[in-house]
């Protein structure tokens, strides 16, 4: 019998690339030649990006609510500030990791607070956290720099080889390789035995105890990991502009995430991903029109995205390639067989 | 006689309302014994005690000797205990495959593992495809399971309770809601048991109680009434008068 080759095979299928995932990196990609002059948005997409994958782990996997995801985003980009001031660890890509643990470490430790409540009280409980270390890091203003922020960030070569430039090439190509590495790593987690078990754990925590699942060891261990990927993308932040102060724990930051995400859709992967794009690209059109009032427009996308729901406004824009597709495809009749999108 | 489960004096109070009072259970190695009683008896917070869901006011418990009362939920059911849901508590938008799978990891200690897929290790495949064959549910094991039918939604229930390969079962209602042509799928599944597995049936059905379990206790607003044989049961006074006119001897 060889059920359980199929059973093998099946399983895998499921985390299988599909041609539309294989699209949306050579598209990131080639946005390194295709938009050579608009390299600090792009920079900006790719760490706000890995900042919505990592509440994506939490909330689209895990089920876990967060107003204060900038807590680990601060402690990033504090703590690779702070290593390249006092030159404790000069090259970026190793800064950026320690960078990344010592926000996992405070996720770790603040886990226990957070996953023990209900919606509400972690909403509270992440918020406090925020609101609690951006008065910390003003409280210690001789070494996080305070309102000021931390002056005199100069950061070394990437790797001792690429040197930052002016116009942000180097800088949105390293954002975009640490991006598209820890994407990588998430879409493993998400298709192991654990990230299913996240998935469980978020549809029915009870049934996932009665099936043997450590309910509580699998969010502190998501939470933290998710904790590491905000850190990072803290870093990136600090490291593409030099800047750390007090408004990277803001609860705007923390706010926008959740828009971010809302906007592209929690719960499989790319969401955060499309989010970061669209959402950067719109503050920046709504910007350019109305530079006082951008929000409003912000606010209203949000409004109608909940109300008229993501499928049916994605459908409706899809509306037109569609229609063309089945045009080509009727008059070419060979259809492949539909490859799954992402 | 060794023991695959006991409960010595548990005792839980909602607010000031008792539920369970001074129960003491014990139940034999590969026995198929059932706890029936009448609506409100507490049935259900025996299992959650059981299963660790809630914690007893006082009293303690033991599967197969050792003391379990403190541990959490998801400990007991590595350690052999088990349970099937009253009301399916599956997965909508999993295959039956993959949660099937999840059981089967979380048992054979790969459940935490985050660097490979699932499907990536022959021995967990091996047991994913044996249950699902057992359950008859390769046909549809790659289907969401929010559009099997009940019945086959009830069979995967089971599945995943004996896919943690118990030494102790607690069957809540089986057979509950399940259509009558769907119902022998069921039964037979529960009747295939392998025998050194302990089963615990709580239901309200009394023809499945009595050609299945050869040893009976009923509760009665939370205490022991009466223990013994499906017979001795049946002819007991006192449990004719809890069950007046429910047709015990049927």
């Amino acid at each position: 019998m060889n059920s359980d080759r199929i059973v093998g095979a099946l399983a895998l299928k499921r985390s299988r690339w599909g041609w539309g995932e294989t699209a949306f990196w050579l598209v990131a990609a080639a946005s390194i030649l295709l938009f050579s002059d608009r390299y600090l948005i792009l920079t900006e997409m790719a760490w706000l990006g890995l900042f919505a994958l990592s509440l994506d782990l939490i909330l689209g996997y895990a089920g876990i609510v967060s107003l204060g995801h900038a807590a680990f985003f601060g402690v990033g980009a504090y703590a690779a500030g702070l290593l390249a001031v006092h030159g404790i660890v000069r090259e970026p890509a190793l800064a950026l990791v320690a960078a990344g643990l010592a926000a996992m470490a405070l996720g770790f430790v603040t886990s226990f607070l957070v996953i023990r409540g209900a919606e509400l009280s972690q909403l509270m409980v992440t918020l406090g956290i925020a609101l609690l270390l951006r008065e910390l890091a003003n409280r210690f203003s001789d070494i996080t720099g305070g309102f000021d922020g931390l002056q005199g960030i100069v950061i070394d070569p990437v790797l001792g080889l690429f040197a930052f430039d002016l116009y942000g090439r180097t800088g949105f190509i390293y954002c975009l390789v640490v991006l598209f590495v820890l994407f990588l790593v998430a879409r493993m987690i998400v298709h192991s035995p654990f990230g299913l078990s996240l998935r469980a754990i978020r549809n029915n925590p009870l049934r996932a105890a009665a099936i043997g699942i450590p309910v509580n060891r699998r969010l502190v261990a998501i939470y933290a990991i998710s904790a590491f990927y905000a850190g990072v993308a803290g870093a990136l932040f600090t490291q593409t502009t030099a800047l750390a102060s007090l408004d990277v724990f803001s609860f705007e930051r923390s706010a926008d995430l959740l828009l971010v995400l809302v906007i592209g859709g929690a719960g499989y992967l790319y969401g955060g991903l499309v989010g970061a794009v669209i959402f950067r690209l719109l503050q920046d059109v709504f910007s350019s029109w109305t530079p006082q009032f951008w929000q409003f427009w912000i606010g209203l996308v949000l409004v109608l995205i909940v109300l008229v729901g993501r499928e049916r406004m994605y459908r409706g824009i899809l509306w037109l390639p569609r229609q063309l597709g089945a045009r080509l495809g009727k008059a070419k009749p060979a259809p492949s067989p539909g490859g799954g999108g992402a | 006689m060794s023991v695959a489960l006991e409960t010595r004096g548990l005792e839980k109070q909602f607010g000031g309302l008792e539920v369970t009072r001074d129960l003491s259970l014990r139940i034999a190695t590969g026995a198929r014994h059932a706890l029936i009683g009448p609506n409100g008896a507490g049935k259900t917070t025996v299992i959650n005690l059981l299963t660790g869901v809630l914690r007893p006011d006082a009293g303690t418990i033991l599967l197969e000797g050792a003391e379990i009362t403190s541990l959490p939920v998801h400990a007991r059911v590595l350690r052999g205990l088990s349970r099937t849901f009253q009301i399916n508590q599956l997965y909508a938008d999993l295959t039956p495959l993959e949660t099937v799978g999840l059981a089967v990891s979380e048992r054979l200690g790969h459940g935490g593992d985050w660097w490979r897929r699932l499907g990536a290790r022959a021995d967990v495949n091996r047991e994913i495809a044996e249950v699902l064959t057992r359950f008859h549910l390769l046909d549809v094991m790659n289907d969401a399971t929010a559009t099997l039918p009940y019945g086959k939604q009830r069979l995967l229930e089971i599945a995943l309770a004996i896919a943690a390969r118990p030494r102790v079962l607690l069957l809540d209602e089986p057979a509950a809601g399940v259509p009558e042509s769907e119902r022998h799928d069921i039964l037979a599944a529960v009747a295939g048991l392998p025998r050194d597995v302990t089963v615990l049936l709580i239901e309200h059905d009394m023809d499945l109680v009595f050609s299945f379990a050869d040893r009976l206790s009923v509760l009665v607003n939370g205490a022991l009434l009466v223990e013994g044989t499906p017979d001795e049961v049946a002819r007991d006074p006192r449990v004719r008068a809890v069950y007046l006119g429910e047709g015990l001897d049927a």
